[in-house]
């Protein structure tokens, strides 16, 4: 370990910069990967405080069945882009159905239970979806297409990132301007900021709450389908568990750039994201959690509702 | 249930003939990429979601309204008796009822729990070896539960990291058995010890942390000791953890298998009662009331008095006490501990444990942590589809039951007149 | 405590309880335990396994079954988690099995032998590779069809400094029991018998993680060679893959957890040119590709990792029962002992340690997407 340190900086400045800008490409695209994840779990949060442990297994199940679609599609002998297109909406549209069902199940019968009820309700309905993935389709690893467009990589950046790396990122951006319009300016977005601050008031206002929150689970999970196609493409491979992980790194995101903010996700996401690429780049992979986590205690320390979470107002 | 219900159901139950449509119908078979139709599966979903909806229905319009005759049988007259109702036109339910508020009077309380104490006495000489063993894991549940309901129950304190205290109580009898030969005795209340001594090192940095806030700090504390653990190769011998770890001794005597699992299950009981003692003491103890106090509203608890510091800190380390102890357990009992055992998991099935059993409720938390443990085992029976059950049991326990098994009850000053009535 | 419900259950757990602490007779079925990991995350590396045994047990039975009896599979979840795996050794020791195949990880398999021990159950893992199970001489009771860590070591270290002949490799490990000893194990006999080989990185990475650019990142810098991987398919075919993408071209050498077809499914046109240590020929051996082939007809997928080895591990101790003419502990341990048996891994038989003999090891390359032995 040490001594690839000082191999590295025996070596010329310039190779320098250029591995501490391999790093950075390296931590954005975790981060972008993680805030795909963390801004679903964040919505949800927002509007019923709830840590919806499923979400994880939303996110599987999306690209599960992209990849069983494209399975199908490509027997069929459809053409590579019409077989991106087709799966991607085919999971999509599932997959927000899948959260709309869990909402309704699991959750909107627990509305007035205490919160940590209805996240045991959430942590059964997660070990419900791993394992009926497993049971009707495989406890293998598959290989999942590399359905991602190629792009041109501008110049300066070439050599530093790939292409789907340069998707992930550009799809990041966009879901995260497109959930803050949707948020800040439609009728449906007033409605949930309104309902995430009182419910009882919002109700009283006339706006309907459960369709208020059967919406945030299905936009919710629509943001994680998408981000289940995206990061299973460019891992190339998929079983039924990596929702676990992934759900809990994006938890651990969402909390950091404190839990309910939508930009506080995306931030906390590359905060986090940035601190396992550097941690593993120039300390030790195998400690890369352990930094990630020291890092995520001092910022909460210094900043107890996350980077960009409100101050809570405390009152007796 | 009307014909209007009935309808409902079935287009819930189209509804997951949708839903389950690709997952469990197509399969693409990778070998030579085709498809393998399974449309029995289809039939089998709509039928199961049929009846399983219609069933749902019932059991929710009746959780809405629960059967007001039976809750008045009971509470209009605490003293009831059986004769009370033996003659008259009651129904069976309300026979039922009473039969229960007869059992569960305060003269025959004391009755029950001496019965269940005989029962934990004796279960390891009725029983098999495996029955025995996995009441063992229970119990060691038990416990782990009851210490991390004075932090989540008592003091609302969301505490997902709970499980690394219990990996250093058996990590400190591994690593001082291997490196000193120290015994399981000697070990115990090391072990208990460190974990404490644990508990404080993280309390202290966090004390100004709330909810969820809080949630990821520990959960990040127990990830860094698992991986501490699991990358120290010198001291813990990392992923290939610590093998031969003698069960407890009992004066040098020579046991078999089924000897020492018995021994170490009575071991664990009388940890078990130990702790349910010492909690029991603690909940009604000036401390634990200001636990309580805090634990339901931090400034009104601070503005009364009570050292919200110093009172976070006590809970976390009594909390961790027990984990340790625990710990120190389970190392003797597995003889082999390598950091598989302590993952967030395993935090998320203590937290469990004491959600599903009734938050602050001690004997809630005992019969979460019994049942959440043993029903995966007892599900074994259905082999591949064991948790899967254990997922969609959960859910429907938190559904129908959100505040718990045995919900806590709150703390009432009851004015002497009426002690009488109140129990 | 006056709740209806919690008492209705507690009384519902505790008869159950008598309810299944029943015994059991002689006669009847010959039972035998697969153990493993059949849930959560570890359960892709168990499940292949059973469905091994389940073929085995099928063709054994369907040709009249040993001794005149019929095979009874009890197949057991562990988890992979060694407190899990006690329970589950328990269990099968109350349901009177001669044998268990399993367990898959060698914790939990290190757990499980404490009660297999003690009661004579013979153990025959098709993945448990920690040196310390066979060489400790603590169990008696264990064998297996897969090589141990160690030799596996030795071999990959030997290949990186004779045949690859470079001066300097980065070992990578996923931090778990098998990966990261397989992996100090390469590093041992570098260090040892290889000083001239330069061991320039050696780090774990973490399991299921996103993104492995960082860690790739670190082994270009570090100038090395040849990367070697202990652990398993996943993670190699991740680490594998961002390195090509990258444009790092440097050999890739790892174990048998990586010496698996969905190694190359999972992997694509990354996976040609790795180097792999496994099993000898089982790519010619006509056990190895029946076995393949009913595996497909029977699930319609390619055998998981390990199917192979549970494979020969079910065959072996079926094997013994009938050539030991009973179901007697030590007349089918030296059954064990002395008689050959074709399997996917070759012809073998068990040495004092419970080794297999003739589990031969050879480097394999993948070549046009498929694994050639060098």
């Amino acid at each position: 370990m040490s001594s690839a340190c000082f191999r590295s900086a025996r070596t010329e400045d310039n190779m320098d910069t250029e591995y501490f800008f391999r790093l950075f490409f390296s931590g954005l695209t975790r981060g972008s990967i993680y805030a795909l994840l963390a801004l679903g779990y964040t919505m949800v949060y927002g509007i019923i405080k709830l840590i919806n442990f499923a979400h994880g297994e939303i996110y599987m199940i999306g690209a599960f069945i992209a990849l069983i679609m494209s399975g199908v599609f490509s027997i069929m002998g459809m053409p590579t882009l019409a077989i991106l297109v087709l799966a991607s909406l085919v999971a999509v549209v599932y997959s927000s159905a899948y959260g709309y069902t869990v909402e309704k199940l699991a959750y909107k019968p627990l509305r007035r239970a205490p919160r940590l009820s209805v996240l045991i309700g959430a942590i059964g309905m997660s070990l419900f979806l791993q394992n009926y993935v497993l049971l009707s389709q495989t406890s293998n690893f598959l290989p999942f297409p590399a359905m991602l467009p190629t792009l041109p990589i501008p110049g300066p950046f070439r050599g530093l990132m790939n292409s789907s790396q340069l998707v992930i990122f550009i799809t990041t951006a966009v879901v995260m301007v497109i959930l803050t319009v949707l948020i800040k300016f439609t009728k449906m977005g007033k409605s949930m900021r309104a309902t995430s601050q009182d419910r009882t008031m919002a109700t009283l206002v006339g706006i309907n709450v459960n369709r208020v929150i059967s919406w945030t689970f299905i936009i919710g999970s629509f943001t994680a389908a998408l981000g289940g196609i995206l990061i299973s493409s460019f891992i190339g491979q998929i079983n039924f568990y990596i929702g676990f992980i992934a759900g809990i790194k994006a938890f651990v995101a969402a909390v950091l750039g404190g839990i309910g903010s939508v930009p506080g996700a995306v931030l906390g996401s590359l905060v986090l994201g940035m601190a396992e690429a550097y941690a593993a780049g120039y300390i030790s992979s195998q400690y890369e959690d352990v930094f990630a986590f020291v890092i995520l205690v001092f910022i909460l320390i210094f900043k107890p509702s996350g980077l960009l979470g409100k101050p809570e107002v405390q009152k007796v | 249930m009307n014909f209007q219900e009935i309808k409902r159901t079935l287009g819930v139950a189209l509804w997951f003939v949708f839903l389950t449509f690709p997952i469990m119908v197509i399969q693409v078979r990778q070998v030579d990429m085709t498809i393998d139709w399974r449309w029995e599966n289809m039939i089998y979903v709509g039928v199961g979601t049929f009846v399983g909806g219609l069933l749902w229905r019932f059991a929710l319009s009746r959780r809405k309204t629960p059967g007001k005759a039976i809750p008045k049988v009971v509470s209009e007259d605490e003293h009831v008796s059986l004769e009370a109702v033996a003659g008259t036109g009651a129904s069976l339910k309300q026979r039922l009822a009473a039969l229960w508020a007869f059992v569960t009077q305060q003269k025959f309380r004391r009755g029950i729990y001496i019965a269940f104490a005989v029962l934990l006495v004796v279960f390891p000489l009725v029983n098999s070896l495996y029955q025995t063993s996995i009441m063992t894991t229970a119990l060691i549940y038990v416990m782990l539960a009851l210490g991390l309901n004075i932090v989540i129950g008592l003091g609302g304190m969301l505490h997902l990291g709970y499980i690394a205290f219990f990996a250093v109580g058996a990590y400190t009898y591994g690593i001082l058995n291997h490196f000193f030969g120290i015994g399981f005795w000697l070990a115990l209340p090391l072990g208990a010890f460190f974990a404490t001594v644990a508990g404080v090192l993280l309390a202290l940095p966090v004390i100004r942390l709330r909810g969820d806030y809080l949630a990821i700090v520990t959960l990040g504390f127990a990830e860094i000791v698992r991986i501490v653990f699991n990358n120290w190769n010198s001291l813990t011998g990392g992923p290939q953890g610590i093998g031969g770890i003698p069960r407890p001794g009992l004066f040098g005597i020579e046991m078999n298998l089924s000897m020492a699992t018995t021994y170490t299950y009575y071991i664990i009981v009388a940890a078990v009662a130990l702790t349910i003692f010492v909690v029991w003491r603690f909940y009604n103890s000036r401390l634990g009331r200001a636990l309580v106090a805090m634990g339901e509203d931090d400034i009104a608890a601070e503005s009364m008095g009570i050292d919200i510091t110093r009172i976070k800190v006590i809970a976390f380390a009594l909390g961790s006490l027990w984990a340790g102890m625990g710990g120190v357990i389970f190392a003797s009992r597995t003889t082999f501990i390598n950091p598989a055992s302590f993952t967030v998991w395993q935090s998320v099935i203590v937290l469990s444990c004491v959600v599903l059993g009734g938050m602050g409720s001690i004997p809630g938390v005992i019969v979460g942590a019994l049942g959440l443990i043993l029903i995966p085992e007892y599900l074994r029976a259905f082999s591949d589809y064991r948790m899967l059950m254990f997922g969609a049991i959960l859910v429907t326990m938190m559904v129908f039951r959100p505040g718990g098994l045995i919900q806590k009850k709150r703390k009432a000053y009851t004015f002497p007149v009426e002690e009488e009535r109140t129990s | 405590m006056r709740n209806k419900f919690s008492v209705v259950f507690v009384a519902m757990v505790l008869l159950t309880t008598l309810v299944f602490a029943g015994g059991q007779q002689e006669g009847g079925p010959i039972k035998i335990g697969v153990a493993g990991a059949h849930s959560g995350d570890l359960a892709s590396y168990g499940l292949p396994t059973v469905n091994a045994a389940e073929l085995v047990v099928a063709e054994a039975n369907a040709n009249g079954g040993v001794l005149g009896r019929q095979i009874e599979l009890i197949i057991e979840d562990d988890v992979c988690q060694p407190e899990v795996a006690t329970n589950t050794a328990a269990k099968l020791v109350g349901d009177g099995v001669v044998a268990v195949i399993g367990h898959i990880c060698s914790g939990a398999t290190r757990a499980a032998l404490g009660i297999y021990t003690g009661e004579e159950i013979i153990t025959i893992s098709p993945s448990a590779t920690s040196p310390g199970l066979t060489q400790s001489g603590e169990f008696p009771v264990f064998f297996r069809t897969i090589a141990p860590d160690d030799a596996q070591g030795q071999m990959q270290a030997q290949f990186v400094a004779e045949e690859l002949g470079v001066s300097s490799v980065a070992i990578l490990h996923d931090g778990g029991d098998y990966g990261q000893g397989l992996a100090q194990f390469s590093q041992t006999s570098l260090e040892e018998d290889y000083p001239e080989v330069e061991v320039v990185l050696a780090e774990g990475v973490t399991v299921g993680a996103v993104d492995y650019s960082a860690i790739v990142n670190r082994v270009a810098s570090s100038g090395a060679e040849a990367v070697i991987f202990g652990g398993y398919h996943p993670e190699a075919s991740k680490i594998v893959g961002q390195m090509r993408s990258q444009g790092i071209a440097v050999p890739f050498i790892s174990g048998d957890g990586v010496k698996d077809e969905s190694f190359i499914d999972v992997a694509g046109e990354d996976a040609e040119g790795v180097y792999a240590t496994g099993p000898m020929d089982t790519a010619d051996n006509p056990v190895a590709q029946q076995a393949r082939q009913a595996h497909v007809d029977e699930y319609g997928e390619e055998p998981g990792p390990f199917f192979m080895n549970a494979y020969a591990a079910a065959q072996a101790i079926v094997n013994a029962i009938e050539a030991a003419g009973s179901t007697e502990y030590q007349a089918i341990v030296d059954a064990l002992h002395t008689e050959v048996v074709s399997t996917p891994v070759g012809d073998i038989k068990f040495d004092d340690r419970g080794d297999a003999e003739g589990v031969g090891f050879a480097i394999y390359q993948v070549q046009d997407g498929v694994y050639v032995e060098l």
